[in-house]
């Protein structure tokens, strides 16, 4: 745990440290802040769904920018044979790269508390979807940074490992659409293994359980590839 | 300290390290000698748990590799032979992340940082970004690193390799001082290193151990066959011609007025060659006898491999 910690910590620094996070978080914001400021259900329901919308398609495309170079450029350096060598277990050293990029994906989310803040100012909004949609949000991005550490686990490249996480996370969200062409019951099955099926729920403001569970997991089983893939460049 | 049974590994199907064992003893500095691409760098890499063997047994200060890997990592020191640095963490900030991750305490990393500063001669580059440092310091705290945790065991691949000579012979008496508190396996290609440093040599050639003793013994196990370099004015071919003939003398090369004598086994003929050419009415301008180098004992052992295949 302490490891992990230190891991986290050194990580979360170097973000601060380098132009990337600060470049990501600018475009997001801008970004974000476009579709909020021009969505129609931003003055007509006083939400933020203008946000969320565009938020969730982004976040697919910028968290792996922010995860690539976790474990990618440690073996380009090859620092990894520093990280490799210290007694530290594997999990420990994924844990904590990805509490690091958890910890700067937050604070780039808690940046746009701006709109809602907006919005209680200038209107009443409604207080349940803007949480439940803040949740959504935020789980749907450490899906996304973990299968960024994943395919960051994999090579060296970290143009690669940014372009093969956003390939996954986008198949994942729009396997979702294509399910509404197949039969029925298939079309059922592979919904819930969409990354777009749950997300509505929680912008009309229902924390649905299944949802939750479904990020959680999806992330849980990232992490654990990543674990085994780093175990597994020692027998290679 | 270390100790390694029958290891072996494949990297695909290329084989790498081919069944080899050795012991290093408590204390030691033994160096580990061979070309580029002979297995120096695997075997080191498994020593510090960094891969694993496809076959074999490793153990580190007491701990088997396989099974124990963790607590035995706790007790290696390691510098790799690529010099792996965080380029945008200062000194300080480098040394303390892995002091932390070596589970050293907050006091505990304060004062060795201090120390490992110190004993690298880092003190006014403290909060410098390493990548801002050049080659030579990059290697200090590589180095500073390696023994921030007080290990047991150092590791160090290949330390003095691309930094100028004032600081390799710094970086040499470095590691001979550490060595007095350490166990030392120290790799490299660069020979005169191990007979400045070591007091044991491992010679590994082609994945396998081609020889492995003090340096003292390697050179007389060779064959006692001793060198004379001399330097001749008169007719090369007869002069060459000449000594051949003394007895005791087995070969004879020569290029212009420099000639090499290789001697048979216990044979000093040095005085039959300077009675030889006096007597020819040449003039002899310089004799030496050469000691067998590590070089030569490098050369002859990772050559004779070949020729014996």
């Amino acid at each position: 745990m302490r490891n992990t910690i230190t891991i986290a910590g050194k990580e979360f620094k170097s973000y601060l440290a380098s132009p990337m996070a600060y470049i990501v978080t600018g475009i997001f914001l801008i970004a974000t802040g476009f579709f909020f400021s021009i969505s129609p259900a931003t003055y007509t329901e006083t939400s933020i769904n203008g946000f969320l919308q565009a938020g969730v398609i982004l976040l697919l495309l910028f968290a792996p920018l922010l995860t690539m170079r976790l474990l990618a450029e440690e073996r380009k350096l090859g620092t990894i044979e520093l990280l490799l060598t210290a007694p530290v277990r594997d999990s420990e050293i994924i844990l904590g790269k990805f509490l690091g990029g958890l910890g700067i994906l937050t604070v780039m989310l808690g940046l746009t508390l701006y709109y809602p803040l907006l919005l209680i100012i200038f209107g009443d909004p409604d207080m349940g979807p803007i949480g439940a949609g803040y949740l959504g949000l935020l789980l749907l991005g450490y899906t996304a940074l973990a299968i960024g550490i994943f395919t960051s686990s994999l090579t060296s490249n970290q143009i690669v490992a940014a372009v093969v996480a956003i390939g996954i996370l986008l198949a994942l969200y729009f396997v979702g659409f294509a399910a509404s062409f197949l039969p029925e019951a298939l079309g059922e099955v592979i919904g819930y293994f969409s990354l777009s099926n749950y997300f509505p729920d929680f912008m009309r403001g229902i924390v649905d359980t299944r949802g939750i569970i479904y990020y959680l997991s999806i992330t849980a089983l990232f992490l654990f590839l990543a674990i085994r893939s780093l175990e597994n460049s020692r027998w290679s | 300290m270390i100790k390694v049974k029958n290891l072996t590994k494949y990297y695909g199907s290329r084989l790498a390290v081919d069944n080899i064992s050795f012991n290093v003893a408590k204390g030691e500095i033994v160096g580990f000698l061979g070309p580029n691409a002979a297995g120096k760098t695997t075997t080191m890499r498994i020593l510090t748990g960094f891969m694993m063997p496809t076959r074999g047994d490793v153990w580190v200060a007491g701990y088997d590799m396989l099974s124990h890997s963790l607590e035995a990592r706790q007790h290696i020191g390691y510098f790799a032979e690529a010099v792996p640095l965080y380029t945008d963490m200062t000194v300080r900030s480098y040394l303390d992340f892995l002091a932390r991750l070596r589970g050293l305490d907050k006091n505990r990393i304060k004062t060795r940082i201090g120390d490992v500063v110190g004993i690298c001669h880092l003190e006014e580059y403290i909060d410098v970004l390493i990548g801002k440092l050049s080659k030579g310091f990059r290697q200090r705290v590589g180095v500073a690193q390696a023994i921030i945790h007080e290990p047991e065991v150092l590791i160090l691949d290949e330390p003095t390799v691309g930094i100028d000579p004032i600081q390799v012979a710094m970086t040499r008496q470095l590691i001979k001082e550490l060595g007095k508190e350490h166990t030392v396996l120290l790799s490299t290609h660069i020979l005169p290193e191990v007979s400045m440093t070591c007091g044991r040599v491992i010679i590994i050639h082609e994945g396998r151990i081609a020889a492995e003793d003090s340096i003292e013994n390697l050179a007389s196990m060779i064959g006692g066959a001793k060198r004379i370099r001399l330097e001749v004015a008169g007719p090369s071919q007869q002069v060459a011609e000449r000594l051949r003939q003394i007895k005791g003398v087995q070969r004879v090369s020569y290029q212009d007025s420099d000639y090499t004598v290789e001697c048979a086994a216990g044979q000093d003929p040095r005085g039959q060659i300077m009675e030889a050419i006096v007597r020819s009415g040449w003039s002899l301008l310089s004799l030496e006898s050469i000691e067998m180098s590590l070089e030569d004992i490098f050369l002859k052992l990772t050559t004779e491999e070949e020729t014996n295949r």
